[in-house]
């Protein structure tokens, strides 16, 4: 279908801030991406020109050529090319290249040519090719390349005005989609192409190929091979430290709010039965889930730094060599760093890996890498049972048993990931890790800013929708039947949610939860962190009055060490989020893979409970 | 560690890679590893000096030793 504006797609190598220049240009007005990082999927948004015409624009993966190599590219090459089902080629691609790396970016610019659609060259970062002295011709490399040439800084207001100019001229006068004379280059087209690419740049550039001396003295350090391993490991732990420390007061306020929300509903002159509903469902379920919001900002903000700083393709370069002792590839690095965040971003992001078997293992131990749906369940279960205290006189004892289950998942996908291609593959000379080390930047605030914002409001929508709906269906269950006259027990202890819990009681008993668990566990499917707001309303309707708000302090009351510590055992492991099991069925293409990663981490999540309670009992903290 | 030399040439046929040849010769080339161009040495990872960066003309690019076989550099004449 095509649609009624003219469509023009931004093509160029990874980095070159083709997102920010899509997000200079169409500002708010583009269709929420689902996910913020690297961009793996195309994004589609509408601008108007200053001419006052209405254009739509794609971003795409990041590309060295169209020949696509791995998933993403796969996305660029088929955009461009016009092959996804009912899409028509672009009217005109802007290929976008860092002014101060040229010389890939040419080549790439040739290839493109060869597509048979109007080209237009935009010299992005040129704030930066200027501080470093580069003097580019543009005049000469657009008469050289036959294509019109534009400056453009993304970050900077008004950056990319030259480049409006010239697409409003370009979309004067589009020509009929013409025959495309693309075809996948061979390597003697390719080396071909490089070496006009040299040529056009020692025509047109000065200066142009010398090391950025910022980012040579930074690497000095961080790409160091011991200092570099350091730093990046104290870069991960100053990261969950802070997801516990600095979050604190935003997350107290929240809660005093819903507190105050919940005391005012109670105080209001209302049914018993509505008030129980709305206080304890929806107040107490709800909020107890929002209350994490500050942490998962948190994380995000860490993960969304580091990406636009440059530095997670020196993670994936430090940790190849370790991650390939376990089987796994250097750039599952990224996809399994955002999985802390959440496995869903995680799992698509593994379309940079092109090795199909290096793929599927990354995205079935993604799920492993605690995602921040699990921070409430952690944070609720170590405030309560853990002592607030330093442990060596500066690290919080709570933060380094948080660090500790964390380290736990990583471990737990290491092995998965041996066992997976070194016993059953016996997959030994992979796929190659090539990568590119970018220059690094400072982090734009705008940026971080969508990014936060994006993933703020797909927390707040599945707080609003499904866990809202899993903590109604978690009230209803533990509400009815309502207790027969002169009942002597809790009023929960008639209902559907006991029975359920008692059902499965004889499976779960070994590993130490008692029914209230298991209730809280179910709902946990839809999503995992919906399982704190369900044990809240489970005991505000057990324990009455305000027992929401001191959750904490109930279950430390109620539960054993024993059962605790198992629970968080379980919680390292367990399959629970359906919304991550059908991104793996999507992105595997194949129901047998989602199958694969939830069984297996369900008798993960049961033998590591098992085996944690049993040894806790014998320990005494039974 | 600051190795400098000039690409000589691709030699893909007998490399321990997972590739095939030509292909692995097709990304190193995508990459900017053409003959000629220069390239230096800058980085290598803590076990088994694996993997490396290198510069080569404009472009910093992390790789795999077993791949970087395929790449015969001369070193540089000092001038
Ligand atoms: N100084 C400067 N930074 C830029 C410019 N364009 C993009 N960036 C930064 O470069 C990094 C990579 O940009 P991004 O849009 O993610 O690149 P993409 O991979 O091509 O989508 C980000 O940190 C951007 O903020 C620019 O014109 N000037
Ligand atoms: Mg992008």
């Amino acid at each position: 279908m095509s649609s009624a504006a003219p469509t023009i797609a931004l093509v160029g190598n990874p980095n070159c801030g083709k997102t920010a220049l899509f997000n200079a240009l169409t500002g708010s007005r583009q269709k929420v991406a689902n996910y913020p990082g690297v961009t793996v999927e195309k994004k589609v948004g509408h601008f108007t020109t200053p001419a006052g015409r209405t254009l739509q624009i794609v971003d795409l993966p990041g590309t060295y050529s169209l020949r696509a190599r791995s998933p993403d590219e796969e996305i660029t090459r088929d955009a461009v090319l016009g092959r996804l089902t009912g899409e028509v080629t672009p009217d005109l691609i802007v290929c976008v290249a860092d002014a101060s790396n040229l010389r890939l970016a040419l080549r790439l610019a040739l290839e493109l040519k060869r597509v048979g659609r109007p080209v237009m060259l935009s010299l992005n970062m040129m704030d930066i090719a200027r501080k470093r002295g580069i003097e580019i011709d543009a005049a000469r490399l657009a008469r050289d390349l036959g294509v019109p040439v534009v400056s453009s800084v993304a970050v900077r207001r008004g950056g990319t005005d030259d480049l409006l100019r010239e697409i409003d001229n370009a979309v004067t006068n589009l020509p009929a989609a013409g025959t495309s004379s693309w075809k996948a280059p061979d390597a003697g087209e390719l080396r071909g192409g490089q070496r006009e690419a040299d040529r056009l740049l020692d025509a047109a550039v000065r200066r142009g190929g010398e090391r950025d001396v910022g980012t040579a003295r930074a690497d000095a350090l961080l790409l160091h091979p011991v200092a570099g391993l350091i730093i990046l490991l104290a870069i991960l732990f100053v990261m969950f430290q802070a997801v516990f420390a600095w979050a604190r007061p935003a997350m107290d306020a929240i809660a005093a709010g819903f507190t105050w929300l919940g005391a005012l509903v109670g105080s209001a002159p209302l049914p018993d039965l509505l008030k129980s509903f709305l206080k304890d469902g929806l107040i107490a379920g709800v909020g107890s889930v929002i209350v994490f919001l500050p942490q998962i900002v948190i994380l995000f903000f860490f993960i969304l730094v580091l990406e636009d700083l440059g530095y997670m393709a020196r993670a994936a370069f430090l940790m190849d060599r370790i991650m390939g002792g376990a089987g796994l590839h250097g750039r599952a690095f990224i996809p399994l760093l955002s999985s802390f965040a959440c496995a869903i971003p995680g799992i698509m992001s593994t379309r940079v890996i092109d090795d199909r078997r290096d793929r599927l293992t990354t995205i079935l131990v993604a799920p492993l890498m605690t995602c921040s749906a699990r921070i409430p369940v952690y944070t609720l279960i170590i405030g309560a049972f853990i002592p607030d205290q330093d442990v060596w006189g500066f690290v919080g004892l709570q933060g380094l048993v948080m660090f500790g289950l964390y380290a736990t998942g990583i471990a737990g996908a290491l092995g998965v990931s041996f066992v997976l291609k070194r016993l059953i593959w016996r997959h030994s000379a992979g796929e190659p890790f090539m990568l590119e080390l970018p220059d690094y930047k400072i982090p734009q605030a705008k940026s971080l800013a969508i990014g936060l914002w994006t993933r703020a409001t797909i927390f707040l929508k599945r707080a609003g929708t499904t866990i809202l709906s899993m903590m109604i269906l978690i009230w209803v269950l533990a509400s009815f039947p309502q207790p027969p006259e002169g009942a002597t027990e809790p009023a929960i202890s008639y209902s559907l949610a006991a029975m359920i819990g008692s059902a499965i009681q004889p499976i779960t008993e070994p590993l130490g939860f008692n029914w209230q668990i298991n209730v809280a566990l179910i709902p946990g499917m839809a999503a995992r962190e919906v399982a704190v707001g369900a044990l809240g309303t489970i005991y505000a309707i057990d324990g009455g009055e305000g027992a929401a708000e001191k959750i904490g302090q109930i279950v430390a009351g109620q539960w054993s060490l024993g059962t605790a510590l198992a629970l968080l055992a379980w919680y390292v492991f367990a399959p629970q989020c359906a919304s991550t099991l059908a991104v793996i069925r999507r992105e595997t293409g194949s129901w047998k893979w989602m199958w694969v990663t939830f069984f297996y981490m369900l008798a993960l999540a049961y033998v590591a409970a098992l085996a944690t309670y049993q040894i806790a009992r014998a320990l005494g903290a039974g | 560690m600051g190795f400098r030399g000039r690409i000589r040439a691709l030699v893909v046929e007998h490399a321990g890679t997972g590739l095939p040849g030509p292909e692995l010769e097709r990304r190193l080339i995508e990459l900017g590893f053409v003959e000629g161009a220069a390239v230096e040495l800058l980085h290598q990872g803590l076990f088994g000096g694996d993997p490396i960066a290198v510069r080569v003309a404009h472009a910093t690019i992390a790789l795999r030793r077993r791949e970087a076989m395929a790449i015969l550099v001369s070193a540089e004449v000092p001038a």
